[in-house]
């Protein structure tokens, strides 16, 4: 009985001894990308999928959202902080075997910046007047005036570097300086990247990994709990989550993301350009409601466009309590004694679709009726961000600092007050912390004050993961899941 | 078995019936407005269905998705027989003419589509609606209708009492009006009752996919919908709409099968 037992015991151990040693990973996510060029493309399942693993900037985030050296591993700023000249790594190469050098870091600054450039976020290199190749390690970037965020915007998925050797096939083939290496894309299900043996850094736990697109919730589900899939990054069925806690198979991580969820109103559209209306609707929202209802608790309020982690973050909550009586007064202040009807459309995620709904009964209750349209996400681009034919919408605005949005007269809900405009311009020549401080919260304030957009909640985005699996980002700094640091325990 | 199935089927119909029509004037609660706080309870003594994730009371959402499926089944299978009825008459009265061809051909091209792919395009183009769907659900009913009619009609054509109509120089029309519409409508009902279950069923699909009545309209589809990554926390939520749709068709065949025995000529010689 006992040799028996031994035995059971010896050979349980040898086959556990035989699981510890998985080296791969199949990681879900909910979106599948587009294409596969960060620096080409808007979606945020790009960086997801590419960001750290297969491609990387002068400089990174880490986890815990600080910007670290990337592939330059110091730099000097000149008096003035106009001409940054980093210093790159030594010995980078691209996964196709040409070098890492200034000239690529040359090329890929000058190409997101060109006027044809496609780049998603040109604003980050706007300031940008000049980039010299000093030496093959060197390479010296000109400013037009002190940007204190310039580190910060090089740390992009959108500003990673890349060779003017694999442009052409980017976007289907991408090669970078990664940990891993893009293997094969089979569209509609999945991604495969394995180990980069020359990479310049410290060689990552996972051999190889694969990224599915599940996009379903009930499929996300029945993924997990199949174990079909190792992890899931952004699972999209909060009110799953309590089984999965419960069950010692898994562990649950609820970490916080850069995605301020609001309830956006067409500022260039009546009834929504009078500021009183805006107001009445935000005086409308029930926050905790909707966070409840829609997230299942998951999120934190939020009073402004900002994230509540930041240092900078300022509570302005007390500025739109939720106060129906008021809303009411406000709405007939405003001409809308009766109120009027106005159209809401939805994207597909749950916190747009639930809270869509909970948001239109809320707004029923002060008066004002919404037709309920649940648009998916292409024809949400189309019609929202693209036509501005809408006059009421919920996103997550999950860029990473992007209170600078307000600025754009053009942008989709069509705000860029001129004193607005005034403060981020002196934001992006300001680089004492202190300072800077003073005009976030000044620009917090201001649009809070004018009520340009119902300010819901900052998302969460909860990881489901096997037990035995370690280093994925708790937090979403920037749309990353970044493998590099992942490693199976026991 | 046939008694039995007939009060069985007529029973569960007229619960839902009566439901739908309860709730034009009373509602154990309001769905309007959603009480976050009370969400997702089990049935219970204040909500005898419980409450789904919005904290609405899941009782009075069946009524009110009662009134949406048997609005939505009313109207389609009005349009089917509305418009497929007059086109087998005229087809049976023009036999072998080529209008006859041209009537029962288009009835074959619509027959030959695959109804929900077909009512996903019509909601896809037109935007998902109840009214849309009704449309969509409606198109489909036609050529059922259409056909049943002809094929009846052509029987009775045949018959000498519509000799005789004809010999009195009564015009086509004025025959099957007067003579073969009436000798028809028994089948006309016992099919209707069957494509009414088969509306509510397509009602719930449409709705399920999110191609059917919108929100906050109560629909038994979208609340399944809605249910589904709920069901394994909270099975009352997915069970309660899944078992009334059941029912509802469950009891609509058996009052259409109950009245087929008694109503159809071809088959009441079996019963006696």
């Amino acid at each position: 009985m006992t040799i028996r037992t031994t035995l059971t015991a010896s050979l349980l151990a040898l086959t556990a001894g035989m699981a510890a040693a998985q080296t791969d990973i199949t990681v879900a996510i909910q979106l599948e990308p587009p294409n596969l060029d960060p620096t080409g493309g808007a979606a945020q399942a790009i960086d997801s999928v590419l960001y750290s693993n297969v491609f990387e900037g002068l400089t990174r985030f880490m986890a815990d959202g600080s910007v670290v050296p990337g592939l330059a591993h110091s730099w000097d700023i000149s008096e003035g902080g106009t001409v940054y000249t980093f210093n790159l790594r030594e010995g980078v190469t691209f996964h196709d075997g040409t070098t890492m050098d200034a000239e690529d870091v040359k090329f890929s600054l000058d190409r997101a910046r060109a006027e044809d450039s496609t780049n998603a976020q040109k604003g980050l290199f706007a300031g940008i007047t000049d980039v010299t190749v000093v030496d093959p390690l060197t390479v010296q970037v000109t400013l037009d005036g002190p940007n204190g965020m310039f580190l910060f915007n090089m740390a992009w998925g959108d500003a990673v570097i890349v060779a003017p050797e694999s442009i052409e096939t980017i976007a289907s083939n991408p090669i970078g300086t990664g940990a891993f290496v893009f293997d094969e894309w089979v569209q509609g299900d999945r991604i495969e990247m394995s180990r980069n043996e020359s990479y310049w850094g410290d060689a990552p736990a996972l051999e190889s990994a694969t990224f599915k697109f599940i996009s379903d919730p009930t499929a996300a589900f029945a993924a997990v709990m199949a174990e079909d899939v190792d992890a899931f990054v952004g699972f999209p069925a909060p009110e799953n989550l309590p089984q999965f806690e419960a069950d010692p198979r898994f562990q649950v991580l609820s970490g916080n993301t850069e995605g301020e969820t609001i309830l956006a109103m067409n500022n260039g559209m009546a009834p929504f350009d009078n500021v009183l209306v805006r107001q009445a609707v935000s005086l409308a929202i029930d926050r905790d409601a909707i966070i409840n209802g829609a997230m299942f608790g998951q999120g934190t309020p939020i009073g402004t466009h900002f994230a509540p982690h930041n240092p900078d973050y300022l509570d302005l909550l007390e500025l739109s309590p939720h106060d129906p009586e008021r809303a009411r007064e406000l709405l007939a202040e405003a001409g809308f004694p009766d109120g009027f009807t106005t159209t809401l459309k939805l994207p597909p995620p749950s916190y747009a679709r639930r809270g869509g709904e909970i948001i239109a009964s809320q707004l029923r209750a002060v008066g004002i009726e919404t037709e309920i349209t649940n648009v998916e996400w292409a024809q949400w681009l189309e019609e929202v961000f693209g036509n501005k034919d809408y006059g009421l919408t919920i996103v997550s605005h999950t860029e990473p600092m992007d209170i600078g949005i307000y600025a754009n007269p053009d942008y989709y809900f069509q705000y860029g007050d001129p004193a607005f405009v005034a403060i981020m311009d002196e934001l992006n020549a300001t680089t004492d912390p202190e300072g800077r401080t003073a005009l976030l919260h000044d620009a917090q304030r201001m649009i809070s004050e004018n009520y340009v957009n119902g300010y819901l909640f900052e998302l969460a985005i909860a990881t489901v993961a096997k037990a035995g699996l370690s280093g994925l980002w708790l937090n979403q700094p920037t749309a990353s899941v970044d493998l590099t640091g992942v490693s199976w325990s026991n | 078995m046939g008694n039995r199935g007939l009060i069985f089927g007529a029973g569960l119909s007229a619960v839902f019936v009566l439901l739908a029509a309860v709730s034009f004037v009373w509602t154990p609660y309001q769905i309007e407005t959603f009480d976050i706080a009370e969400k997702l309870q089990a049935p219970n003594g204040t909500h005898w269905l419980g409450t789904d994730h919005f904290g609405r009371d899941i009782l009075s959402m069946i009524m009110l998705g009662a009134r949406t499926s048997i609005a939505v089944a009313i109207v389609a299978v009005g349009i089917g027989i509305a418009l497929g009825v007059p086109l087998g008459l005229w087809a049976a009265a023009r036999k072998g003419s080529l209008l006859d061809e041209v009537i029962m051909r288009g009835n074959d091209l619509i027959f030959a589509f695959p109804s929900l792919v077909i009512a996903i395009l019509i909601t896809a183009i037109f935007g998902p609606s109840a009214v849309n769907a009704i449309i969509a659900i409606g198109i489909f009913n036609i050529p059922v209708f259409a056909r049943l009619t002809r094929g009846a009609a052509l029987s009775l054509w045949e018959r000498d009492f519509i000799l005789s109509a004809r010999v009195c120089g009564k015009s086509a029309l004025r025959i099957s009006w007067e003579h073969i519409l009436p000798n028809i409508l028994n089948l006309l009902i016992v099919q209707g009752t069957i494509q009414f279950s088969l509306g509510i069923l397509a009602e719930a699909a449409l709705s399920y996919v999110g191609l059917g009545a919108q929100p906050p309209t109560a629909s038994w589809g979208r609340m399944l919908a809605d249910a589904q990554t709920l069901a394994s926390l909270y099975p009352h939520v997915a069970l309660v709409p899944g078992v009334t749709i059941v029912l509802a068709v469950l009891g609509l065949n058996l009052l259409g099968d109950a009245l087929r025995d008694r109503l159809d000529p071809r088959l009441r010689g079996r019963q006696t």
